[in-house]
């Protein structure tokens, strides 16, 4: 196990590297630059700046000086909003945008696999008609046709939620988000648990369980699930960090000021250190929450051996 | 000696969308105290289909539709579920035809043989843990504790299913259904665990019903046979009456279709020609006439009841009707006297 875990440290090491990599000279390779508007600045007041952010050095100097940096755990200043670095702008988004997402994950985990779970077992009946029926408009709708319905409903001709959501200090305000934001993902695990749970229910395993006399809700909830539930931790990772990270349609939709915004912008303003700053970011979350996954991984189903590990 | 299980006139339909399959249509067994009886027939015949709908397992779209299973007197299609959770793996147990699936791949060994330990004889952990050790020893499997903590693809086929076997006896249960217990497994292995059934079965003085299509296998184990064919019951006797002195063509069929060692002669294996019948449409005459060599009129308007050969032996064929023609069977082949 120790042997894989450094072995799956480097490798992420890796990934990052080239992630950086790669976005830096993509990004320098898009025209434009951070300073560029509709009414161009004075010539004098650009090359201030450039110099300023040492954006006139040579691509290969600002890579290797961005490296310096990002070692010593500094994103760098922001481009845009003068006076205020990367790091801070992430640590006044992200707190907020990951309290909205761990609601999320929570509540698509929750409500998802149970309601998988009763489609498989009463399949061909009204709850699995009903919940199939919800589960695949819920992968269909995108999340902003989903968010602004809500909105329009519970928010403007109900009026039982706020229409606006804010920095989310009051439970009442993550209600509309969290449904408009998980819905998708709950709707795929909810469709995943279905039919991974039908094939499971006709192991001959589960009729094992049966036969030795264990309890219906004993070879659903301890024999089948375990099985079932395989295939949802596999994608548990890209959803975890997608969640966690955030989506700018529903920050802006809900007035929330969290991460997805300042992600969404700083490309359009070639907000280069932002750029970097979130694309690092969101790819340390994505790599850890594999990371992590893969650990789960191995405690549900003893048949993974990891590579690196002294049996496998 | 006591009659531990009795059926009468089982009915178990499977109602598919194409229509009612008749599965299993009016079986009669008895089973004694410490007696094997064993079940054969071809894939289909229903052999399965009635050990599941012993245990109340048949899965969805089957259907028990009628008849009654008597367990040491109590009827258990009279049973709730509740009840019948009470039972199985623990007065009946059964061992299914393939260890390599039968196993819950995410559970240790021994987290699913103390299992039934632990609900039927509310034993703590520790003791069925013990337990548990004394089965897998029982069974013959070396080095038991460590063996406890592994997983099931930790283990071979035949170590496996010798763990079925351990989990089925966990309770001591009075009766054991073993469905094709050998069939997975190579013949070295096979034999192995016949062994192991046969002096289980001395050791605990357990009945054992043993289903399976080798007739190999019930005449090393088992004191009485029953032959199953398309749902019924064709011939049922004691192990020697049936191997010795078979009724019914399609027994006929079966004992030809067993390969003999003989040095002498190179003779080919005889199979039974033909496919059984359609169970969704069952025939109005004996279901084995269109396969049968000796088929007369008689046969395709009215399927035959059981008739006695001697007291322990019966079979369901028109040539035993004191009108038909003589045929009479022996090993090398058929004599119409």
């Amino acid at each position: 196990m120790g042997r894989y875990i450094i072995h799956r440290l480097v490798s992420m090491a890796l990934t990052l590297f080239f992630i950086i990599t790669i976005t830096f000279f993509l990004m320098h390779a898009i025209p434009g630059g951070p300073f560029t508007r509709e009414k161009p600045l004075p010539e004098a007041i650009i090359k201030a700046l450039n110099e300023k952010y040492h954006l006139d050095d040579p691509v290969w100097k600002q890579y290797l000086d961005y490296w310096k940096d990002i070692l010593r755990g500094d994103l760098g200043p922001s481009f845009q909003l003068t006076n205020r670095t990367v790091n801070e702008l992430i640590g006044l988004g992200f707190p907020i945008t990951a309290r909205l997402g761990i609601v999320a994950i929570v509540f698509t985990i929750l409500v998802g696999v149970p309601l998988g779970i009763l489609s498989a077992l009463r399949q061909g009946k009204w709850q699995d008609y009903t919940t199939m029926f919800i589960a695949t408009l819920g992968v269909t709708i995108p999340s902003f046709v989903l968010a602004t319905v809500l909105i329009y409903f519970f928010g403007v001709v109900l009026k039982i939620f706020p229409t606006t959501s804010g920095r989310l200090t009051r439970p009442i305000e993550y209600v509309l988000p969290v449904i408009a934001l998980s819905g998708y993902s709950l709707s795929f695990i909810a469709r995943l648990v279905r039919s991974s749970m039908l094939d499971v229910i006709k192991q001959d395993y589960i009729r094992t369980a049966r036969a030795k006399g264990l309890s219906e809700f004993k070879v659903i909830y301890k024999h089948a699930l375990k099985n079932a539930i395989i295939p949802v931790i596999t994608y548990l990772g890209p959803l975890a960090a997608g969640l966690l990270t955030g989506s700018f349609v529903i920050e802006k939709l809900f007035s929330i000021p969290g991460m997805g915004g300042y992600f969404v912008n700083s490309v359009g303003n070639r907000d280069y250190t932002m750029i970097m700053g979130s694309t690092i970011f969101y790819s340390v979350i994505l790599v850890v929450m594999n990371f992590i996954v893969d650990i789960i991984y191995v405690m549900v189903d003893p048949r993974i051996k990891l590579m690196g590990t002294k049996e496998g | 000696m006591e009659k531990v299980l009795e059926v009468k006139n089982l009915h178990t339909s499977f109602f598919t969308h194409v229509g009612e399959v008749k599965a299993v249509r009016g079986v009669n067994i008895d089973i004694y105290q410490g007696e094997a009886v064993g079940i054969v027939g071809e894939s289909g015949c229903g052999k399965s289909v009635t050990s599941l709908s012993i245990m109340r397992l048949v899965p969805p779209p089957g259907k028990i539709i009628c008849g009654e299973i008597y367990f040491k007197g109590e009827d258990l299609l009279k049973k709730s579920e509740k009840e019948m959770q009470k039972i199985r793996g623990n007065k009946i147990s059964m061992v299914f035809q393939d260890p390599m699936t039968s196993l819950n791949p995410v559970y240790t060994v021994g987290d699913q043989l103390m299992e039934p330990l632990r609900i039927h004889k509310k034993m703590d952990a520790k003791s069925a843990r013990r337990q548990a050790i004394e089965l897998l020893k029982a069974v013959g499997i070396p080095d038991p504790e460590r063996r406890l903590n592994q997983y099931p693809h930790e283990f071979s086929g035949g170590m496996r299913q010798r763990v079925m076997i351990a989990m089925a006896l966990s309770c001591q249960p009075e009766l054991v259904i073993a469905d094709e217990p050998t069939t997975a497994l190579d013949v070295t292995i096979q034999a192995q665990i016949l062994e192991l059934l046969k002096q289980l079965k001395a050791e605990f003085n357990m009945s054992i019903m043993l289903i399976t299509h080798d007739l190999g296998i019930v005449a090393d184990l088992c004191s009485r046979v029953i032959v199953m064919y398309a749902g019924i019951i064709v011939e049922e006797g004691t192990t020697r009456e049936i191997f010795y002195n078979p009724k019914h063509p399609y027994t006929w069929g079966l004992l030809k279709s067993i390969p003999r060692i003989n040095i002498l002669s190179k003779e080919r294996l005889i199979p039974i020609d033909g496919q059984p019948p359609d169970l969704l449409k069952p025939p109005q005459g004996c279901p084995f006439m269109p396969r049968c060599r000796y088929a007369m009129r008689i046969c395709k308007e009215q399927c035959p009841g059981l008739y006695s050969v001697s007291e322990s032996h019966k079979a369901a064929c028109w040539l035993l009707d004191p009108r038909a023609p003589a045929v009479t069977w022996d090993r090398e082949g058929v004599n119409f006297g």
